[in-house]
Protein backbone atom coordinates (compact mmCIF):
# COMPACT_ATOMS: atom_id res chain seq x y z
CA UNK A 1 0.00 0.00 0.00
CA UNK A 2 0.91 3.18 -0.85
CA UNK A 3 0.24 4.74 2.71
CA UNK A 4 2.16 6.59 4.29
CA UNK A 5 2.43 5.69 7.86
CA UNK A 6 3.27 8.37 10.46
CA UNK A 7 4.49 7.90 14.01
CA UNK A 8 1.71 8.21 16.98
CA UNK A 9 4.10 10.91 18.13
CA UNK A 10 2.98 14.60 17.38
CA UNK A 11 5.68 15.55 14.27
CA UNK A 12 6.73 18.90 15.08
CA UNK A 13 9.11 17.62 18.23
CA UNK A 14 11.23 19.74 19.88
CA UNK A 15 14.49 19.12 18.10
CA UNK A 16 12.91 20.88 15.21
CA UNK A 17 12.17 23.78 17.49
CA UNK A 18 15.77 24.07 18.22
CA UNK A 19 17.79 22.60 15.22
CA UNK A 20 17.00 24.70 12.70
CA UNK A 21 17.76 27.79 14.52
CA UNK A 22 21.13 25.95 15.04
CA UNK A 23 21.62 24.63 11.40
CA UNK A 24 20.87 27.87 9.63
CA UNK A 25 24.19 28.27 8.09
CA UNK A 26 25.39 32.30 7.02
CA UNK A 27 23.58 32.21 4.15
CA UNK A 28 25.44 35.08 2.81
CA UNK A 29 28.41 37.37 4.22
CA UNK A 30 26.51 40.25 3.80
CA UNK A 31 28.57 43.37 1.88
CA UNK A 32 27.30 46.24 0.58
CA UNK A 33 28.52 45.96 -2.87
CA UNK A 34 28.22 42.21 -2.95
CA UNK A 35 26.64 40.61 -6.42
CA UNK A 36 27.56 37.13 -5.41
CA UNK A 37 25.61 34.40 -4.93
CA UNK A 38 25.62 33.13 -0.98
CA UNK A 39 28.27 30.27 0.32
CA UNK A 40 26.68 27.19 -0.38
CA UNK A 41 24.98 26.56 3.05
CA UNK A 42 24.18 23.58 5.14
CA UNK A 43 20.74 22.56 4.10
CA UNK A 44 21.12 19.03 3.85
CA UNK A 45 22.82 18.71 7.15
CA UNK A 46 19.88 20.91 8.66
CA UNK A 47 17.30 18.06 6.51
CA UNK A 48 19.97 15.36 8.24
CA UNK A 49 19.49 16.97 11.65
CA UNK A 50 15.51 16.99 11.51
CA UNK A 51 14.54 13.69 9.63
CA UNK A 52 17.03 11.85 11.65
CA UNK A 53 17.85 12.41 15.23
CA UNK A 54 21.98 12.62 15.30
CA UNK A 55 22.61 9.28 17.16
CA UNK A 56 20.13 7.32 15.78
CA UNK A 57 19.42 5.58 12.21
CA UNK A 58 16.26 4.24 11.79
CA UNK A 59 12.73 5.31 11.89
CA UNK A 60 11.65 3.37 14.87
CA UNK A 61 13.88 5.01 17.36
CA UNK A 62 12.61 8.62 15.53
CA UNK A 63 9.83 7.94 17.95
CA UNK A 64 12.27 8.94 20.96
CA UNK A 65 13.46 12.40 19.36
CA UNK A 66 16.50 13.10 21.27
CA UNK A 67 15.65 16.53 22.71
CA UNK A 68 18.44 19.65 24.02
CA UNK A 69 19.77 19.14 26.87
CA UNK A 70 22.01 21.90 27.41
CA UNK A 71 24.57 24.11 25.42
CA UNK A 72 27.91 24.94 26.36
CA UNK A 73 29.51 27.92 24.99
CA UNK A 74 33.60 28.38 24.25
CA UNK A 75 34.10 31.54 25.12
CA UNK A 76 37.01 33.59 22.95
CA UNK A 77 40.65 33.59 24.50
CA UNK A 78 42.00 37.32 24.41
CA UNK A 79 45.15 36.68 25.84
CA UNK A 80 46.85 37.25 22.58
CA UNK A 81 44.45 40.24 21.84
CA UNK A 82 41.73 40.89 19.63
CA UNK A 83 42.28 38.38 17.16
CA UNK A 84 39.65 35.69 17.31
CA UNK A 85 40.79 32.68 19.04
CA UNK A 86 39.14 30.37 21.55
CA UNK A 87 39.78 28.72 24.36
CA UNK A 88 40.83 25.38 24.28
CA UNK A 89 39.91 24.39 27.95
CA UNK A 90 38.09 21.34 27.88
CA UNK A 91 33.97 22.28 29.63
CA UNK A 92 33.39 20.09 32.71
CA UNK A 93 29.66 19.64 30.92
CA UNK A 94 31.17 17.52 27.87
CA UNK A 95 33.36 15.72 30.00
CA UNK A 96 31.25 12.53 29.91
CA UNK A 97 30.19 12.77 26.52
CA UNK A 98 33.65 13.52 24.15
CA UNK A 99 37.19 13.12 24.60
CA UNK A 100 39.32 15.87 25.93
CA UNK A 101 41.90 15.03 23.20
CA UNK A 102 39.06 15.47 20.27
CA UNK A 103 37.81 18.37 21.24
CA UNK A 104 40.81 20.18 21.94
CA UNK A 105 41.77 19.50 18.85
CA UNK A 106 38.69 20.67 17.15
CA UNK A 107 39.49 24.11 19.05
CA UNK A 108 43.03 24.41 17.72
CA UNK A 109 41.97 23.31 14.57
CA UNK A 110 39.48 26.35 14.64
CA UNK A 111 42.34 28.67 16.17
CA UNK A 112 44.48 27.99 13.23
CA UNK A 113 42.75 28.53 10.49
CA UNK A 114 41.28 31.98 12.36
CA UNK A 115 45.17 33.10 12.70
CA UNK A 116 45.52 32.18 8.73
CA UNK A 117 42.59 34.56 8.38
CA UNK A 118 43.78 37.05 10.39
CA UNK A 119 47.68 36.94 9.78
CA UNK A 120 48.80 40.50 8.79
CA UNK A 121 51.64 39.73 6.52
CA UNK A 122 52.10 40.09 2.48
CA UNK A 123 49.40 38.67 1.35
CA UNK A 124 47.12 40.81 2.93
CA UNK A 125 49.32 43.56 1.92
CA UNK A 126 48.80 43.13 -1.13
CA UNK A 127 44.92 43.01 -0.80
CA UNK A 128 45.22 46.07 0.73
CA UNK A 129 46.66 47.87 -1.50
CA UNK A 130 44.93 46.43 -4.70
CA UNK A 131 41.61 46.82 -3.11
CA UNK A 132 42.60 50.58 -2.27
CA UNK A 133 43.92 51.26 -6.01
CA UNK A 134 40.90 50.32 -6.98
CA UNK A 135 38.50 52.31 -4.53
CA UNK A 136 37.97 48.42 -2.84
CA UNK A 137 35.26 48.20 -6.01
CA UNK A 138 37.60 44.93 -6.80
CA UNK A 139 35.73 43.63 -3.44
CA UNK A 140 32.30 42.97 -5.67
CA UNK A 141 33.74 40.42 -7.60
CA UNK A 142 36.81 38.94 -5.49
CA UNK A 143 36.49 37.15 -1.99
CA UNK A 144 38.72 38.85 0.65
CA UNK A 145 41.26 36.10 2.19
CA UNK A 146 39.18 36.03 5.22
CA UNK A 147 35.49 35.15 3.18
CA UNK A 148 37.51 32.18 1.65
CA UNK A 149 38.81 30.91 4.96
CA UNK A 150 35.23 31.04 6.20
CA UNK A 151 34.14 29.08 3.70
CA UNK A 152 37.23 26.75 4.58
CA UNK A 153 35.94 26.70 8.61
CA UNK A 154 32.45 25.74 7.60
CA UNK A 155 33.01 23.30 5.94
CA UNK A 156 35.08 21.45 8.22
CA UNK A 157 32.77 22.13 11.18
CA UNK A 158 30.56 20.16 9.21
CA UNK A 159 33.02 17.63 9.10
CA UNK A 160 33.58 17.10 12.28
CA UNK A 161 29.96 17.31 13.00
CA UNK A 162 29.28 14.27 10.78
CA UNK A 163 32.34 11.97 11.88
CA UNK A 164 32.89 12.77 15.54
CA UNK A 165 30.03 15.57 17.31
CA UNK A 166 26.85 13.67 15.78
CA UNK A 167 27.43 10.28 17.06
CA UNK A 168 28.26 11.33 20.48
CA UNK A 169 24.70 13.52 20.58
CA UNK A 170 26.58 16.64 20.36
CA UNK A 171 26.20 19.46 17.86
CA UNK A 172 28.71 22.23 16.93
CA UNK A 173 27.90 25.50 15.94
CA UNK A 174 29.71 27.62 13.51
CA UNK A 175 30.92 30.70 15.64
CA UNK A 176 30.67 32.91 12.83
CA UNK A 177 26.92 32.20 13.45
CA UNK A 178 27.38 33.90 16.82
CA UNK A 179 28.87 36.75 16.44
CA UNK A 180 32.43 34.96 16.53
CA UNK A 181 31.98 35.04 20.28
CA UNK A 182 31.64 31.79 21.19
CA UNK A 183 31.77 28.01 19.88
CA UNK A 184 28.73 27.34 20.75
CA UNK A 185 28.00 23.15 21.34
CA UNK A 186 24.47 21.72 21.60
CA UNK A 187 24.26 19.00 23.93
CA UNK A 188 21.05 16.28 22.97
CA UNK A 189 20.09 14.16 25.76
CA UNK A 190 21.38 10.78 25.76
CA UNK A 191 18.73 8.75 25.16
CA UNK A 192 20.63 4.97 24.99
CA UNK A 193 18.90 2.51 26.21
CA UNK A 194 17.89 4.40 29.43
CA UNK A 195 14.59 6.74 29.38
CA UNK A 196 17.47 9.43 31.27
CA UNK A 197 15.19 12.89 32.54
CA UNK A 198 16.39 15.87 30.01
CA UNK A 199 18.60 17.71 33.10
CA UNK A 200 19.98 14.75 34.56
CA UNK A 201 23.51 14.74 32.97
CA UNK A 202 24.89 18.26 33.61
CA UNK A 203 25.01 20.14 37.51
CA UNK A 204 24.76 23.27 35.46
CA UNK A 205 22.95 22.67 32.61
CA UNK A 206 19.94 25.22 31.51
CA UNK A 207 17.04 23.49 30.94
CA UNK A 208 15.59 24.37 27.32
CA UNK A 209 11.86 23.86 28.00
CA UNK B 1 -0.13 21.68 -2.00
CA UNK B 2 -0.34 20.54 1.52
CA UNK B 3 0.90 23.82 3.05
CA UNK B 4 -1.79 25.75 3.91
CA UNK B 5 0.16 28.73 4.03
CA UNK B 6 2.03 31.08 1.39
CA UNK B 7 4.38 32.56 2.88
CA UNK B 8 6.49 35.66 2.20
CA UNK B 9 10.33 35.40 2.93
CA UNK B 10 11.16 37.47 5.59
CA UNK B 11 15.09 38.38 5.82
CA UNK B 12 16.85 38.56 8.75
CA UNK B 13 17.20 42.72 8.45
CA UNK B 14 13.08 42.84 9.17
CA UNK B 15 14.26 41.37 12.62
CA UNK B 16 17.24 42.78 14.00
CA UNK B 17 17.12 44.72 17.02
CA UNK B 18 18.92 47.80 17.31
CA UNK B 19 17.81 51.62 15.34
CA UNK B 20 19.51 50.95 12.05
CA UNK B 21 18.00 51.26 8.57
CA UNK B 22 18.63 49.43 5.87
CA UNK B 23 18.30 49.77 2.06
CA UNK B 24 18.44 47.72 -1.18
CA UNK B 25 17.24 44.46 0.87
CA UNK B 26 19.75 44.29 3.85
CA UNK B 27 22.63 45.48 1.63
CA UNK B 28 22.68 48.74 2.66
CA UNK B 29 23.15 49.40 6.67
CA UNK B 30 23.52 53.10 8.06
CA UNK B 31 22.17 54.85 11.67
CA UNK B 32 18.55 56.29 11.69
CA UNK B 33 19.13 59.77 11.30
CA UNK B 34 20.60 60.90 7.81
CA UNK B 35 20.17 64.38 7.73
CA UNK B 36 23.65 64.88 8.39
CA UNK B 37 24.95 62.44 5.37
CA UNK B 38 22.62 64.31 2.99
CA UNK B 39 24.60 67.46 3.87
CA UNK B 40 28.04 66.29 3.54
CA UNK B 41 26.83 64.30 0.04
CA UNK B 42 25.48 67.79 -1.06
CA UNK B 43 28.50 69.72 -0.19
CA UNK B 44 31.14 67.62 -1.51
CA UNK B 45 29.02 66.87 -4.83
CA UNK B 46 27.98 70.84 -5.21
CA UNK B 47 31.60 72.09 -4.84
CA UNK B 48 32.71 69.64 -6.89
CA UNK B 49 30.40 70.55 -9.53
CA UNK B 50 31.25 74.20 -9.39
CA UNK B 51 34.49 73.13 -10.00
CA UNK B 52 33.93 71.36 -12.89
CA UNK B 53 31.75 73.90 -14.42
CA UNK B 54 33.55 77.27 -13.22
CA UNK B 55 37.60 76.56 -13.09
CA UNK B 56 37.77 73.69 -15.12
CA UNK B 57 37.57 75.00 -18.89
CA UNK B 58 40.05 78.07 -17.93
CA UNK B 59 42.30 75.84 -16.19
CA UNK B 60 41.92 72.83 -19.12
CA UNK B 61 43.07 75.38 -21.52
CA UNK B 62 45.79 77.73 -20.10
CA UNK B 63 47.60 75.07 -17.75
CA UNK B 64 46.64 71.63 -18.66
CA UNK B 65 43.90 69.27 -18.82
CA UNK B 66 45.37 66.96 -16.20
CA UNK B 67 43.40 69.32 -13.60
CA UNK B 68 40.48 68.60 -14.21
CA UNK B 69 41.27 64.58 -14.96
CA UNK B 70 43.04 64.73 -11.66
CA UNK B 71 40.03 66.23 -10.10
CA UNK B 72 37.68 63.49 -11.19
CA UNK B 73 39.61 61.15 -10.22
CA UNK B 74 39.96 62.37 -6.63
CA UNK B 75 36.21 63.15 -6.18
CA UNK B 76 35.17 59.65 -7.61
CA UNK B 77 37.76 58.23 -5.03
CA UNK B 78 36.03 60.52 -2.15
CA UNK B 79 32.37 59.40 -3.15
CA UNK B 80 33.44 55.31 -2.94
CA UNK B 81 35.05 55.81 0.33
CA UNK B 82 32.22 58.29 1.73
CA UNK B 83 29.66 55.86 0.35
CA UNK B 84 31.60 52.65 1.84
CA UNK B 85 31.77 54.06 5.31
CA UNK B 86 28.37 54.67 5.52
CA UNK B 87 26.97 51.92 3.64
CA UNK B 88 28.97 49.21 5.54
CA UNK B 89 27.99 46.70 8.53
CA UNK B 90 31.02 48.50 10.77
CA UNK B 91 31.62 45.77 12.93
CA UNK B 92 28.22 45.27 14.74
CA UNK B 93 28.01 42.63 17.28
CA UNK B 94 24.74 40.43 16.98
CA UNK B 95 22.91 39.97 20.70
CA UNK B 96 23.45 37.04 22.57
CA UNK B 97 20.44 34.45 22.15
CA UNK B 98 18.44 33.82 25.25
CA UNK B 99 20.60 30.15 25.62
CA UNK B 100 23.43 32.09 25.67
CA UNK B 101 22.32 35.68 28.20
CA UNK B 102 21.19 32.96 30.04
CA UNK B 103 24.54 30.91 30.23
CA UNK B 104 26.41 33.72 30.79
CA UNK B 105 23.83 34.71 33.95
CA UNK B 106 24.12 31.95 35.70
CA UNK B 107 28.34 32.24 35.70
CA UNK B 108 28.12 35.65 37.18
CA UNK B 109 25.91 34.59 39.60
CA UNK B 110 28.02 31.88 40.45
CA UNK B 111 31.03 34.08 40.01
CA UNK B 112 29.13 36.58 42.66
CA UNK B 113 27.76 34.53 45.19
CA UNK B 114 25.46 35.58 47.45
CA UNK B 115 24.24 38.64 47.48
CA UNK B 116 23.27 40.02 50.91
CA UNK B 117 19.72 41.72 50.60
CA UNK B 118 19.39 45.29 50.15
CA UNK B 119 22.70 45.37 48.77
CA UNK B 120 23.95 46.00 45.11
CA UNK B 121 25.08 42.86 43.22
CA UNK B 122 29.10 44.19 42.41
CA UNK B 123 29.48 45.26 38.71
CA UNK B 124 29.57 42.90 36.15
CA UNK B 125 33.57 42.83 34.99
CA UNK B 126 35.44 40.30 33.44
CA UNK B 127 39.25 41.03 33.55
CA UNK B 128 41.38 39.28 31.11
CA UNK B 129 44.93 39.31 29.91
CA UNK B 130 45.96 40.78 27.18
CA UNK B 131 49.60 40.83 26.06
CA UNK B 132 50.71 40.97 29.92
CA UNK B 133 48.02 43.69 31.08
CA UNK B 134 44.68 43.52 32.78
CA UNK B 135 41.46 44.74 30.61
CA UNK B 136 37.76 44.74 31.96
CA UNK B 137 35.68 43.91 29.77
CA UNK B 138 32.33 45.27 30.78
CA UNK B 139 28.75 43.75 30.56
CA UNK B 140 26.47 45.40 27.85
CA UNK B 141 22.79 45.07 29.69
CA UNK B 142 21.39 45.98 26.43
CA UNK B 143 23.46 43.09 24.05
CA UNK B 144 23.58 40.64 27.36
CA UNK B 145 27.17 39.73 26.39
CA UNK B 146 30.31 40.90 28.09
CA UNK B 147 31.53 42.82 25.32
CA UNK B 148 35.02 41.78 23.74
CA UNK B 149 38.10 44.13 24.26
CA UNK B 150 37.89 47.57 22.43
CA UNK B 151 34.01 47.10 21.43
CA UNK B 152 31.91 49.14 22.76
CA UNK B 153 28.21 50.22 22.54
CA UNK B 154 26.60 52.72 20.51
CA UNK B 155 23.71 54.21 22.19
CA UNK B 156 22.16 56.36 18.48
CA UNK B 157 22.63 52.66 16.86
CA UNK B 158 22.05 50.59 19.88
CA UNK B 159 24.46 48.32 18.84
CA UNK B 160 27.65 46.59 20.33
CA UNK B 161 30.22 48.06 17.79
CA UNK B 162 33.99 45.68 17.43
CA UNK B 163 36.94 48.29 17.48
CA UNK B 164 34.09 51.15 18.89
CA UNK B 165 35.90 54.26 17.12
CA UNK B 166 32.63 56.87 17.07
CA UNK B 167 29.69 57.65 15.58
CA UNK B 168 29.91 59.65 13.10
CA UNK B 169 27.22 62.06 11.99
CA UNK B 170 28.65 63.27 8.95
CA UNK B 171 28.51 59.92 6.87
CA UNK B 172 25.28 58.99 8.67
CA UNK B 173 26.88 55.39 10.42
CA UNK B 174 28.97 54.16 13.20
CA UNK B 175 33.19 54.18 12.78
CA UNK B 176 34.17 50.21 14.06
CA UNK B 177 36.63 47.61 12.84
CA UNK B 178 34.96 47.02 8.83
CA UNK B 179 34.69 50.26 7.98
CA UNK B 180 37.47 52.09 9.77
CA UNK B 181 40.28 52.34 7.29
CA UNK B 182 37.72 53.06 4.40
CA UNK B 183 36.73 56.56 6.93
CA UNK B 184 40.28 57.23 7.38
CA UNK B 185 40.60 57.48 3.44
CA UNK B 186 37.67 59.26 2.94
CA UNK B 187 38.71 62.30 5.27
CA UNK B 188 42.66 61.97 3.67
CA UNK B 189 41.26 61.98 0.15
CA UNK B 190 38.30 65.17 1.40
CA UNK B 191 41.04 66.77 2.57
CA UNK B 192 43.36 66.26 -0.56
CA UNK B 193 40.12 67.14 -2.97
CA UNK B 194 39.64 70.20 -0.59
CA UNK B 195 43.17 71.55 -0.44
CA UNK B 196 42.74 70.63 -4.44
CA UNK B 197 40.14 72.55 -5.65
CA UNK B 198 40.81 75.65 -2.97
CA UNK B 199 44.33 75.71 -4.66
CA UNK B 200 43.40 76.19 -8.12
CA UNK B 201 40.29 77.72 -7.31
CA UNK B 202 42.84 80.69 -6.17
CA UNK B 203 45.09 79.92 -9.02
CA UNK B 204 42.24 79.91 -11.37
CA UNK B 205 41.18 83.56 -9.64
CA UNK B 206 44.78 84.91 -9.74
CA UNK B 207 45.82 84.17 -13.79
CA UNK B 208 42.31 85.41 -14.99
CA UNK B 209 42.94 88.57 -13.10
CA UNK B 210 45.77 89.28 -14.83
CA UNK B 211 44.07 89.20 -18.07
CA UNK B 212 40.40 90.46 -17.27
CA UNK B 213 40.87 92.03 -13.59
CA UNK B 214 39.50 91.22 -10.30
CA UNK B 215 36.14 91.77 -9.68
CA UNK B 216 35.47 90.92 -13.75
CA UNK B 217 36.65 87.57 -13.13
CA UNK B 218 34.34 87.56 -9.72
CA UNK B 219 31.62 88.13 -12.01
CA UNK B 220 32.29 85.88 -14.36
CA UNK B 221 32.69 82.85 -12.41
CA UNK B 222 30.90 83.87 -9.90
CA UNK B 223 30.91 80.08 -8.41
CA UNK B 224 34.44 80.81 -7.37
CA UNK B 225 33.42 82.66 -4.13
CA UNK B 226 31.38 79.78 -3.13
CA UNK B 227 33.63 77.11 -3.30
CA UNK B 228 36.82 79.12 -1.64
CA UNK B 229 34.57 79.94 0.97
CA UNK B 230 33.20 76.23 1.67
CA UNK B 231 37.18 75.02 1.22
CA UNK B 232 38.45 77.21 3.51
CA UNK B 233 36.11 76.38 6.63
CA UNK B 234 36.04 72.72 5.35
CA UNK B 235 39.74 72.26 5.34
CA UNK B 236 40.29 73.34 8.54
CA UNK B 237 37.71 70.68 10.16
CA UNK B 238 39.04 67.81 7.57
CA UNK B 239 42.29 68.37 7.80
CA UNK B 240 42.49 68.57 11.22
CA UNK B 241 40.54 65.26 12.08
CA UNK B 242 42.90 63.17 9.32
CA UNK B 243 46.05 64.72 11.10
CA UNK B 244 43.96 63.35 14.07
CA UNK B 245 43.27 60.42 12.79
CA UNK B 246 46.86 59.68 11.77
CA UNK B 247 47.74 59.96 14.78
CA UNK B 248 45.59 57.67 16.47
CA UNK B 249 46.33 55.24 13.96
CA UNK B 250 50.34 55.04 14.51
CA UNK B 251 49.62 54.75 18.44
CA UNK B 252 46.81 51.87 16.94
CA UNK B 253 44.33 53.69 19.06
CA UNK B 254 40.33 54.42 18.93
CA UNK B 255 38.88 57.74 19.38
CA UNK B 256 36.78 55.81 22.24
CA UNK B 257 40.14 55.14 23.95
CA UNK B 258 41.33 58.07 23.47
CA UNK B 259 38.76 60.51 24.94
CA UNK B 260 38.50 58.20 27.82
CA UNK B 261 42.07 57.99 28.18
CA UNK B 262 42.39 54.77 28.71
CA UNK B 263 45.87 54.29 27.65
CA UNK B 264 46.96 57.94 28.36
CA UNK B 265 49.75 56.71 30.89
CA UNK B 266 48.08 56.83 34.28
CA UNK B 267 47.98 54.11 36.51
CA UNK B 268 50.87 52.30 34.79
CA UNK B 269 48.49 51.29 31.78
CA UNK B 270 49.44 51.04 27.92
CA UNK B 271 47.81 49.97 25.57
CA UNK B 272 48.04 46.34 24.79
CA UNK B 273 47.26 46.31 20.79
CA UNK B 274 50.04 48.31 19.95
CA UNK B 275 52.96 47.05 18.06
CA UNK B 276 55.16 50.02 19.69
CA UNK B 277 56.17 50.64 16.12
CA UNK B 278 54.63 53.18 13.58
CA UNK B 279 54.74 51.80 10.57
CA UNK B 280 53.21 48.14 12.30
CA UNK B 281 50.58 49.91 13.63
CA UNK B 282 49.41 51.93 10.49
CA UNK B 283 50.28 48.18 8.38
CA UNK B 284 47.66 46.42 10.80
CA UNK B 285 44.75 48.99 10.69
CA UNK B 286 45.19 50.23 7.38
CA UNK B 287 46.25 46.71 5.55
CA UNK B 288 44.98 44.26 7.52
CA UNK B 289 42.71 41.81 6.84
CA UNK B 290 38.89 42.61 5.19
CA UNK B 291 36.96 41.51 7.86
CA UNK B 292 33.78 40.09 7.09
CA UNK B 293 30.57 40.99 8.62
CA UNK B 294 28.91 38.79 11.29
CA UNK B 295 25.33 40.39 11.36
CA UNK B 296 23.59 38.17 9.25
CA UNK B 297 21.28 40.58 7.08
CA UNK B 298 20.37 39.09 3.63
CA UNK B 299 19.37 35.26 5.60
CA UNK B 300 16.25 34.25 5.60
CA UNK B 301 14.53 34.07 8.71
CA UNK B 302 12.61 30.76 10.09
CA UNK B 303 9.50 32.58 10.84
CA UNK B 304 8.29 33.60 7.44
CA UNK B 305 4.91 35.80 7.58
CA UNK B 306 2.33 33.98 6.51
CA UNK B 307 -0.63 34.50 3.98
CA UNK B 308 -3.31 32.47 4.13
CA UNK B 309 -4.29 30.70 0.76
CA UNK B 310 -7.47 31.95 -1.06
CA UNK B 311 -10.01 28.93 0.16
CA UNK B 312 -8.61 27.65 3.03
CA UNK B 313 -10.52 27.71 5.91
CA UNK B 314 -7.94 28.75 8.74
CA UNK B 315 -7.62 25.92 11.81
CA UNK B 316 -4.49 26.00 11.80
CA UNK B 317 -3.13 28.17 14.58
CA UNK B 318 -0.27 26.58 15.37
CA UNK B 319 2.63 28.13 13.33
CA UNK B 320 4.26 24.85 11.60
CA UNK B 321 7.40 24.38 12.40
CA UNK B 322 8.72 21.51 10.45
CA UNK B 323 7.27 23.09 7.16
CA UNK B 324 10.77 23.32 5.70
CA UNK B 325 11.19 19.53 5.51
CA UNK B 326 7.78 18.13 5.43
CA UNK B 327 5.59 18.78 3.20
CA UNK B 328 4.45 15.50 4.20
CA UNK B 329 4.01 15.84 7.29
CA UNK B 330 0.07 16.82 8.02
CA UNK B 331 -1.11 19.33 10.12
CA UNK B 332 -1.29 18.99 13.59
CA UNK B 333 -4.61 20.46 14.21
CA UNK B 334 -8.09 19.54 12.50
CA UNK B 335 -10.73 20.72 13.21
CA UNK B 336 -13.67 18.04 14.54
CA UNK B 337 -16.47 19.65 12.06
CA UNK B 338 -15.00 17.72 9.06
CA UNK B 339 -18.01 17.56 6.44
CA UNK B 340 -18.66 14.08 5.18
CA UNK B 341 -18.77 15.10 2.01
CA UNK B 342 -15.36 16.36 1.85
CA UNK B 343 -14.23 13.48 3.55
CA UNK B 344 -15.74 11.49 1.45
CA UNK B 345 -14.50 13.34 -1.94
CA UNK B 346 -11.13 12.90 -0.69
CA UNK B 347 -11.10 9.20 0.27
CA UNK B 348 -12.64 8.84 -2.92
CA UNK B 349 -9.61 10.84 -4.43
CA UNK B 350 -6.93 8.53 -3.05
CA UNK B 351 -5.27 6.54 -4.64
CA UNK B 352 -4.78 3.69 -1.86
CA UNK B 353 -6.92 3.38 1.39
CA UNK B 354 -5.30 1.29 3.43
CA UNK B 355 -8.12 -1.02 5.56
CA UNK B 356 -8.84 -0.14 8.86
CA UNK B 357 -12.23 -0.11 11.06
CA UNK B 358 -14.36 2.88 10.29
CA UNK B 359 -15.31 4.32 13.45
CA UNK B 360 -17.07 7.30 12.75
CA UNK B 361 -17.96 8.42 9.42
CA UNK B 362 -16.66 11.96 9.08
CA UNK B 363 -12.93 11.06 10.23
CA UNK B 364 -10.94 9.38 8.17
CA UNK B 365 -10.02 5.94 8.41
CA UNK B 366 -6.31 6.34 7.22
CA UNK B 367 -3.77 8.81 6.62
CA UNK B 368 -4.69 10.30 3.02
CA UNK B 369 -1.45 11.51 1.55
CA UNK B 370 -2.03 15.13 0.45
CA UNK B 371 0.31 14.29 -2.96
CA UNK B 372 -2.85 11.19 -3.60
CA UNK B 373 -5.54 14.28 -3.52
CA UNK B 374 -4.07 17.48 -5.83
CA UNK B 375 -8.10 18.89 -6.03
CA UNK B 376 -9.03 18.80 -2.76
CA UNK B 377 -5.87 19.28 -1.51
CA UNK B 378 -6.73 21.78 1.00
CA UNK B 379 -9.52 20.02 1.98
CA UNK B 380 -8.06 16.97 2.26
CA UNK B 381 -5.43 18.88 4.42
CA UNK B 382 -8.16 19.33 6.88
CA UNK B 383 -9.23 16.32 6.88
CA UNK B 384 -6.20 14.26 7.85
CA UNK B 385 -5.81 13.66 11.23
CA UNK B 386 -3.24 12.57 13.77
CA UNK B 387 -4.85 10.30 15.52
CA UNK B 388 -4.79 6.76 13.31
CA UNK B 389 -1.54 5.43 12.14
CA UNK B 390 -1.35 3.11 9.99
Amino acid sequence: SLTISFPPHPPVSPISLFLPSLCISHHSLPHPFSLRHPPPSLPYLSFYYLSLPPQFHNLQELRQSPSLATKVFIQRDYSEGTVCRFQTKFPSELGSRIERTLFEDTVKTLNTYYAEAEKVGGQSYMEGCLACATAYFIFLCMETRYEKVLKKISGYIQEQNEKIYAPRGLLLTDPVERGMRVIEVSVFEDRGSSGSSPSSNVSSGISQR
Amino acid sequence: MSAVMITRKVRKWEKLPGKNTFCCDGRVMMARQKGVFYLTVFLIVGTCSLFFAFECPYLATHLSPAIPVFAIVLFLFVMAMLLRTSFSDPGVLPRALPEEATFIEMEIEAANGNVPAGQRPPPRIRNVQINGQIVKLKYCYTCKIFRPPRASHCSICDNCVDRFDHHCPWVGNCVGKRNYRYFYLFTLSLSLLTIYIFTFAIVHVVMRSVDSGFVKTLQDTPGTVLEVLVCFFTLWSVVGLTGFHSYLISLNQTTNEDIKGSWSGKNRLQNPYSHKNIVKNCCEVLCGPAYPSVLDRRGLTQDDVPVPASTTTQSNSVPQTTKTTAPLIPNEHTPDDAKSSIADSAIAHAEKISPSPKEEKPPTPAKVPPLASPETDVEASIIIAKEKAL
